[in-house]
């Protein structure tokens, strides 16, 4: 990655860089992978990228990362990503 | 070389032209008008390459500014008064991101009431932004200092955007000779334009995103550092540009008849170009008077005015008010001063709205001074108040 020598507010992609967002979660998808058609709309609409495409067209949810924003089982045709609350923490 | 004889307005589309931007976006208004379509000329001859975007109003217009520089490319507008105010927001924007924008800047009279006369309000109130601002005061120093800005701008050790002002019709609309350099010396005085940063597809980066306050500091600092390394810069460039061209207008300040002064009359723009008469009738009368003309107002020329107080007591006149205090030079020469040397300096309100400033009135203000009769700031020649 090319990094420039200027002092103004250039930010270079990084994994993480605001921490660990995945604990702003107030309800969390869970997807049936018996249910999902590969179809890939959730990891076309995750605003976020937490959607992983896996070499099968299955996919995984990266939890450290998801907001828990729930667009990814609101495009899901096949309503195989639902959202459940977070258990509350000890 | 040839000459032109033309107005400010048609020299700086004349000059944006030579230093091949790849973009102007652009929004009329009046004085300005002719610079742009002085530039829109030039996109029918073939003479202007790059893109010329009509925008919806000055503030887009600087936007489109700075997407076109962050993308990478050389980029020129430019504005008025009201055009000017409007974009101010986006002034700040482009001078944080570090974008080496070029624009001209018609100095015009700020409404209500309506006038498109010259008054330097418009970008005094800009001064604060971070963009470096020359004042101009005939047009062979417009065109001189449009490309001589492209060069400060884009220098490493600066990376900040310039706003070349010039008065509303006494420049902008006044046809004067001037000389144009061939194509070939331009593009070799002004190496082709790399960007610093840019924001590029296959190498991605946001910018201006969040940033807390201990980084935030730090970008002030380097704009700081930076407007100070503008300030030598300025003086070679000059040197540079009267190497190969022989013309030369000073460095941030230009000084006529300086020698052996006792008074020492400050001005920008055209009255420091209608000062030179004065000054030389005022020497025929045995008085001591030089004048400097301040070419630049941000770098402000703080140590060669405390060269000039050290010499002379000084006399400044200001076609500005900063309502609530005083003409905004004579604030920044009294500080520049300050604890370092005892010169009285008097100070003039004089010029706004356009009203004439001649010859005639700059000797009488000096006399004022000279002898001893000036008030600490007085409006000049102000009547029915």
């Amino acid at each position: 990655m090319k990094k420039y020598n200027v002092v103004t507010t250039i930010s270079y992609p990084k994994k993480g860089a605001m921490g660990k967002t995945g604990t702003w979660r107030v309800f969390k998808p869970i997807l049936d992978k018996a249910k999902c058609v590969k179809c890939l709309r959730c990891w076309i609409y995750c605003p976020e990228g937490t959607v992983t495409r896996n070499k099968d067209d299955t996919v995984s949810i990266d939890y450290d990362y998801c907001k828990g924003c729930g667009i990814c089982a609101n495009v899901c045709k096949v309503k195989a990503i639902t959202m459940e609350r977070e258990a509350k923490k000890k | 070389m040839t000459i032109m004889i033309d107005t400010g307005n048609y020299i700086a589309a004349k000059a944006a032209v030579m230093a091949r931007p790849a973009v102007v976006p652009a929004y009329p208004i009046t004085p300005q008008t002719t610079l742009v379509e002085g530039i829109a000329n030039y996109v029918k001859t073939g003479e202007f390459k790059g893109e010329y975007i009509c925008v919806e109003s000055e503030h887009s217009a600087m936007c489109a500014c700075i997407g076109a520089s962050a993308a990478g490319v050389r980029t020129f507008t430019g504005t008025s008064s009201h055009g000017l105010l409007l974009m101010h927001e986006m002034l700040h924007w482009a001078a944080l991101a570090r974008l080496p924008i070029v624009m001209c800047n018609i100095n015009r009279t700020v409404g209500p009431g309506w006038n498109i006369w010259p008054d330097e309000n418009d970008s005094i109130s800009q001064r604060d932004t971070g963009w470096i601002q020359f004042y101009c005061s005939s047009n062979q120093e417009i065109f001189d200092t449009v490309i001589q800005a492209f060069k400060l701008a884009e220098n490493e050790k600066v990376l900040l955007p310039v706003m070349i002002n010039y008065n509303a019709f006494i420049l902008s609309h006044t046809s004067m000779p001037v000389e144009i350099p061939k194509q070939k010396e331009i593009d070799d005085f002004l190496s082709k334009y790399k960007p610093r940063w840019k924001l590029d597809v296959d190498n991605p980066i946001t910018f201006g995103n969040i940033i807390l306050p201990a980084d935030y500091e730090k970008i002030r600092k380097d704009m700081q550092n930076s407007s100070e390394n503008a300030k030598k810069l300025i003086p070679e460039i000059a040197k540079e540009w009267k190497k190969i061209f022989g013309r030369y207008h000073g460095d941030l300040i230009e000084k006529y008849r300086c020698d052996g002064a006792e008074y020492i009359l400050l001005a920008m723009g055209a009255i420091g170009a209608e000062s030179k008469v004065a000054i030389d009738n005022l020497r025929k009368e045995g008085l001591k008077v030089g004048l400097a003309r301040v070419r630049t107002f941000r770098p402000f020329p703080k140590e060669e005015i405390l060269k000039l107080g050290k010499q002379a007591d000084l006399i400044v006149i200001d076609r500005n008010i900063s309502v609530g205090s005083e003409g905004a030079l004579f604030s920044e020469v009294k500080a520049a001063l300050y604890d370092k040397s005892d010169a009285k300096v008097y100070g003039f309100i004089a010029g706004l709205g356009g009203k004439d400033v001649p010859y005639t009135d700059i000797e009488k203000i000096c006399k004022k001074s000279i002898n001893g009769k000036a008030k600490d700031c007085e409006w000049y020649n102000l009547e029915g108040v």
